[in-house]
Parts: structure tokens; C-alpha cells; sequence
């Protein structure tokens, strides 16, 4: 099977093509200058889970902000320019999340980047969009950003960091659900935020952790890590993540058989899962954190009503092209308010192109109260501008009858805590 | 949990991964034997029978036991089929030399993968178990009045997990029969004893190779189809399934069948109670030093014939 081999190149020919190769770099370059400062569309670059264990948000993140910024291009775009979304797949993996913003800085010229969810992500590329000097607005819930761990680049304006949630809610999973609290968790940046601040949170309110249980992040089969569970567990408080989180509930009741403590979970053991699915029927009363209700409640606002519409969800939290296909609706509403605030704060600073970017994340720093309204479909908000986190409503939601009713929700004050750090005082 | 449920359940978790390893792992133990074939795609095929287990029960519909009998008959079969086309395109290509077979595998493996990553998407999807009776598990206990049954927290099983033992075993059983008690068996024997002589005996060396890669892959494919009921079909399950059948083989010995057998047994069964008392990636640790020191102190394997 050998085949003649193929004439070598001839050196000329080989220099052509270096030739033209370059020119058209260098040629690309130019047109981008030229469109830098304040002409053509303005770049927003989307990091997105395309693939990879965070593909299921990945999936609906990107619907979302496809969804937002045609609303806003509608709406006439930002400051009168077209917004253009370049999104690229960073595999759910840190390594590449840093890559990806290489990308968007050298080959695509974005303004700025948004849009990750996974942790890991947000902590592997964070330090690369200090040193490329790129706003880079995450939507990931960790506590890395108010912690002070990251930088003056880095900002959550979209969603609330897990220490409000878990410190916010831990009063009523004391008063109402159990006071002796067995943890089960992913073993990695957001599973110990978990870890940490719900085991504080709950000894604030006279209850007590009597058992942490990490689990790998790309486990699949979880029965093995259950037993771990002490018998005197009165509340079951469960978090995961990956494409097994189906296999973690199911097993989860297959193990207790109807018998076990009572649960609280967050909504990310069954975020894009459908919770009428075939052995979740153990799931119903039980009790889970939402940061947005998934099905449609009955004091709905027009806000919520418009948002759902806009992305293509049904009052149950399912895709309106297709029943089973459920959306990841209690962290997704952080892309839209995230590219709201975008939005906001390049038109408070005049952006007009890269050299901008400080001024930019000065006005986004400046925001205080976000009030309910489209841009905030998820409800009021209030942005610490030197801790570069958003707080907002948390729910509590109980299974009934297959549907997620809300029982409890927080008030944004029950949600905040101490500054711990002042990223305004670091120079850009 | 108290030690003696504890360990019931560690065995019975253990139980089922080996059930699944073993016929996993015959089959990589297959094509290196017969064809001195490291395969490195092996677990692109066990993810791609889940993934074809998925489609086919989709189509199928009806009740789930239909949708996954059809699949278990159908799945293997398909990607049977599609690692015999791989084999006459790609292998036999190479000459079936170890070190490009070695780099073509990785190479065949990326292409699966990637193949079913545009095709089926990134998202972890569930394949209805046939059936799904939680049976729970008594356990005895010393009362005031003597010895006493009680029924403790998670001492469980599934009827399909059960079936899943029973099923693996059973085609064991069929792989077994097919070697020794088959033409087919003869002529694949004889072409893993010497290929050479086998082909100055008429036997058609090329078209053996080619089915005995078909029968691996169908083995991982089998393996997947009994495990997705209890997972779920994702375009990168292939991986762990794959380190594992390695380890299994190695300890077994290259292509001793009865090895990887034993092999699959001793590391299921470690990894169940390791994982299930201690922690999971202390199971894998364990499980990857045991082959260190299998390749150290016995390189041939438990049961494999050291060669002249």
C-alpha cells in the first residue's frame, strides 16, 4: 500500500506561502486596530463549558447569553454599538480556560470576557486575565472572589457567591429541618466553600456538622460513599456536580430506601435533570436551595415571565422546544444580569475600546442597588463594589407532587457578611 | 454504618464492578493475546456501546426492558461490527506492528471520542434499568432476648445489579465455551499459539484477527450496555473502564483468559471494599501499586506462562 511520495515543496513556493501567511496576520492586525477604538461591534468574549463535566450548564449558559445580547443589540446595543458574542469552549478545564483567554486577548480583540461557572476554571484563568490586563466577569458562585483570592480584573456581578447562600439559609434548615447535619460534597474549590461556611453557618444556629463526605468531581457511581453516613443524621445536606448527578440522587435513595434523614440539597444535584424522573420519587418533601425557582410560582413576577420567554423555558424549567430537556435555571438568570450590568457599566464609563477597560471596572465597582426589574429578572440586588461580589435572594423550595414549590425566601440582608477584602485599593 | 452490614455492602458493590471488569477486560486480554495488539481504544469501545445502548433504547421505546433487551443484543453487535472495519482499515494497514498499532489505538480512540462528542453531545444520559426492585438485606444483631434480625440503614440491592452479576457471569460462561468447545475457539487457539504455524495450517490468519477484535470490542460494548442502566452514557466513561482493564490484564497475566478472570475478582472485590471503608482513589492507588509490583515480581502475571 505505499504511495508515491509526494513532491516536496519547492523553496520558493514554501517562502510564497510564509509571505502571504504573514501579510495576512499582519493585514488582520491593522483592520483590528482600526476597529479597536470605538468603530464596528463591540467584542464581548463568551468562556463557555461546551464540553467537558460542566457541558450541561455550558449548554444553557450559552442559550442565555445568546439570548441576552440579542436583547440588548435590539435594544439598540450598548452606548449605540453592536455587541458581537465570540463564545469558545474552555472543556470545563483550568489549563484551557487560560488558553481560552489568550484567545480572546491576541486573536479575537474581545473587550472583555465573560461567563464561566466552574470554579476551577475561574481560579486556573483569573490570573491570566490580570496579566493580559482583560475584565473578566465570572458567573460561578465560589467564594474566590469576595475571598480576595482573585484580582481587580476579576468581578461577580451576576450571581451570589455560595458563603451568602449557605449562611443565609442554614437558619431555616436549622429551625424547620434538622439541627445534627451529615455533608456530602465535590471534592474541589466549591465543594469546600460548602464545607467551610455551611459548618459555621449551622454552628451559628445552635446545630452541628457530624460528618463531611467529599466525593471526587468526576465520580461516577456513589453508592460506596453513603455508608459514611452516621446513623444519628437527622439532616442529609447534599451538593454536587458533573454529568453523574442523576446516578448521585438516584443511588442516594436506592440506598435509604425511603427510610433515611431528611434532605436538604442545592439545586445542583438535579440542575438540568428532570426531577419526575424514574427513581426520584424519594425526593418528594424533601427540601432543596434554589437561587431562582425553576417552575414558574404562583406570585410570578413580569420580570421572571419575560426572562423565560427570552431563553425558551416553560413554567416547569424545560426547554420549550423540548419537555426533556431541563434547563439549569437556578444559576443561568446570572449571565443575563451579568451582560445587564456589562451593559450598564460600559455606558457609565464612555468605553470606547481596550484602553477603557480600568474605567470600565471603576463604574461597575461604583454600582450599588440593582432593583428588580428585565435586567434583574431574579430579583433586587445589592453590589459590593470593594469586594466585587453581588448579593441577592436566596429560596428554599420543597418537592411537591414532582414540582419545586418555594417555601422560604431569604431577604438580601440575611445574605451579607463582612468585607474581606478591598480590591479598590490594588492598582490595575 | 456497623462493620458487618459495611462490609456486606462492600462486597456486593465490589461484586458488581468485578462482573463488569471481568468481561471488560477479556476482552483486551483477548486481542492481546490472539493478536499481540495493545488497544488502547478498548475503553472509546466500552463508552461507544453505552452510547449505542442509549440510541438503540431510545428508538426502541415501549417499556424499558424491551428498550434494553434490544440494546443488549443490538449494541454489542454494532460496535462489534465497527471494530472490524477499524481492524481491516487501520490495523491491518500497520502490519499489525505493536508500537504503530500502539500509536493508530490512541489515534482511533480520539476519533471515537470526538466522533461521539458531535454526534451525541456532551450530556450524561440514563438508559431505563429492565427492572428496579430495591431488595433490602437483613441483618442479625445480639437483643436482651437472644440473636435478632434487623433491616439497617443501606444494606441493599438492586434486582438489576443482581442480574448484572448473573448476566456477566453467564457470558463468561458462553466466552468460555466458545473457545474451548468451538471450531471457532480452535482456530482463534491456534492463531494465539503460533500465527505463523497456524497459517501453514490453512487457518486465515487475517480473518481470525479481524473477528477477534470484533468479539474485544463487542466484550467492552457488553460490559457498558449492563452498566448503563446504573450510570449513564457520556462520551468520556471510556477512561476509567480502560485503566482498569489494563490493570486487570497485567495482574492476570497477557493474555491468560482464566487470569483475567482471577484478576477481575481480586480487583473489583479490593476496590469495593477499599473504596467503600477507606476512599475511592485510595482503591485506585491500591489497585495501581498492586501492578507495580505484579510487573516487578511476577511480569508475566498471576496466571500468564513466563515465554522462553
Amino acid at each position: 500500500m505505499t504511495q508515491p511520495p509526494r513532491p516536496a515543496p519547492t523553496r520558493r513556493r514554501a517562502l510564497a506561502t510564509f509571505g502571504a501567511a504573514g501579510a495576512a496576520v499582519l493585514l488582520g492586525d491593522v483592520a483590528r486596530m482600526a476597529h479597536s477604538q470605538g468603530a464596528g461591534p463591540l467584542k464581548l468574549g463568551f468562556q463557555v463549558h461546551r464540553t467537558g463535566i460542566g457541558a450541561a450548564y455550558g449548554r444553557w449558559y450559552e442559550r442565555v447569553a445568546t439570548a441576552a445580547v440579542a436583547r440588548i443589540n435590539d435594544a439598540g446595543g450598548i452606548a449605540g454599538r453592536q455587541v458581537r458574542m465570540i463564545a469558545e469552549d474552555d472543556g470545563t478545564d483550568p489549563r484551557r480556560g487560560a488558553e481560552v483567554l489568550d484567545r480572546f486577548a491576541n486573536l479575537h480583540g474581545a473587550d472583555l470576557v465573560f461567563g464561566p461557572l466552574f470554579s476551577n476554571v475561574v481560579i486556573g484563568s483569573a490570573p491570566r486575565a490580570a496579566e493580559l490586563k482583560m475584565p473578566y466577569f465570572v458567573v460561578s458562585e465560589g467564594h474566590h472572589v469576595a475571598s480576595g483570592t482573585l484580582n481587580r480584573y476579576t468581578l461577580q456581578p451576576g450571581i451570589t457567591d455560595v458563603k451568602s447562600q449557605v449562611r443565609s439559609v442554614a437558619p431555616y434548615v436549622a429551625a424547620n429541618i434538622g439541627r445534627k447535619v451529615t455533608m456530602i460534597f465535590p471534592d474541589f474549590a466549591f465543594g469546600h466553600d460548602h464545607r467551610e461556611f455551611f459548618t459555621d453557618a449551622i454552628a451559628a444556629q445552635g446545630g452541628e456538622v457530624i460528618a463531611q463526605i467529599p466525593v471526587p468531581p468526576a465520580e461516577t457511581s456513589f453508592t460506596r460513599y453513603f455508608p459514611r453516613i452516621p446513623r444519628e443524621t437527622e439532616v442529609l445536606y447534599h451538593v454536587m456536580v458533573g454529568p453523574a448527578v442523576l446516578t448521585f440522587v438516584r443511588e442516594m435513595g436506592e440506598f435509604f430506601g425511603g427510610r433515611g434523614p431528611a434532605l436538604f440539597g442545592f439545586i445542583d444535584s438535579l440542575e438540568a435533570v428532570d426531577i419526575a424522573s424514574p427513581g426520584l420519587e424519594f425526593l418528594e418533601g424533601s427540601h432543596l436551595w434554589e437561587g431562582m425557582p425553576r417552575f414558574a410560582q404562583p406570585d410570578q413576577t413580569g420580570h421572571d415571565a419575560r426572562y423565560r420567554a427570552a431563553v425558551g423555558v416553560d413554567d416547569t424549567g424545560a426547554s420549550i422546544d423540548d419537555p426533556r430537556d431541563v434547563s439549569t435555571y437556578a444559576h443561568m438568570f446570572g449571565v443575563w444580569e451579568t451582560l445587564s450590568v456589562i451593559k450598564a457599566g460600559m455606558e457609565t464609563a464612555g468605553y470606547r475600546g481596550p484602553s477603557d477597560r480600568p474605567a470600565l471596572i471603576e463604574a461597575v465597582e461604583a454600582m450599588t442597588d440593582m432593583p428588580l426589574s428585565d435586567d434583574h429578572p431574579q430579583g433586587d440586588k445589592l453590589f459590593n463594589g470593594r469586594t466585587h461580589q453581588v448579593f441577592g435572594r436566596q429560596s428554599v423550595s420543597r418537592v411537591e407532587g414532582g414540582r419545586l414549590i418555594r417555601v422560604h425566601e431569604t431577604s438580601v440582608e440575611d445574605t451579607l457578611y463582612e468585607d474581606e477584602v478591598d480590591y479598590t485599593t490594588r492598582p490595575f | 454504618m456497623e462493620f458487618g452490614p459495611h462490609l456486606m455492602l462492600a462486597l456486593l458493590e465490589g461484586a458488581v464492578t468485578s462482573a463488569v471488569l471481568a468481561l471488560t477486560a477479556m476482552g483486551l486480554s483477548l486481542v492481546f493475546g490472539v493478536m499481540r495488539v495493545v488497544n488502547v481504544a478498548h475503553g472509546a469501545f466500552f463508552m461507544l456501546g453505552a452510547v449505542a445502548a442509549w440510541w438503540i433504547a431510545q428508538l426502541v421505546g415501549a417499556h424499558p426492558a424491551l428498550g434494553f433487551a434490544a440494546a443488549l443484543l443490538a449494541a454489542p453487535l454494532l460496535v462489534g461490527a465497527g471494530a472490524m472495519l477499524a481492524d481491516r482499515l487501520i490495523l491491518a494497514r500497520v502490519g499489525y506492528d505493536p508500537e504503530r498499532t500502539i500509536v493508530a489505538t490512541i489515534g482511533l480512540m480520539y476519533v471515537i471520542e470526538q466522533t461521539v462528542l458531535m454526534g451525541f453531545g456532551p450530556d450524561a444520559r440514563p438508559v431505563a434499568p429492565p427492572f428496579d426492585a430495591r431488595i433490602a438485606l437483613p441483618w442479625v444483631e445480639r437483643t436482651a432476648e437472644g440473636l435478632a434480625l434487623y433491616w439497617p440503614w443501606g444494606l441493599s440491592i438492586t434486582a438489576y445489579k443482581l442480574f448484572v452479576i448473573a448476566a456477566a457471569a453467564a457470558i463468561l460462561a458462553g466466552l468460555w465455551a466458545l473457545m474451548t468447545r468451538t471450531g471457532a475457539g480452535l482456530v482463534m487457539r491456534a492463531t494465539q499459539q503460533d500465527r505463523d504455524m497456524a497459517r501453514a495450517f490453512g487457518v486465515p490468519v487475517s480473518r481470525v484477527f479481524a473477528r477477534v477484535f470484533g468479539l474485544g470490542a463487542a466484550l467492552a460494548a457488553m460490559g457498558a450496555v449492563l452498566v448503563v442502566p446504573i450510570q449513564q452514557a457520556h462520551y468520556l466513561m471510556g477512561g476509567d473502564p480502560l485503566l482498569l482493564s489494563f490493570i486487570v490484564v497485567i495482574i492476570g497475566g497477557l493474555g491468560s483468559l482464566p487470569g483475567t478472570v482471577v484478576a477481575a475478582l481480586l480487583i473489583g472485590m479490593t476496590d469495593g471494599i477499599v473504596s467503600v471503608f477507606l476512599s475511592p482513589t485510595l482503591a485506585k492507588i491500591v489497585a495501581t501499586l498492586a501492578v507495580a509490583l505484579v510487573l516487578v515480581f511476577r511480569p508475566q502475571g498471576l496466571m500468564g506462562r513466563a515465554r522462553a
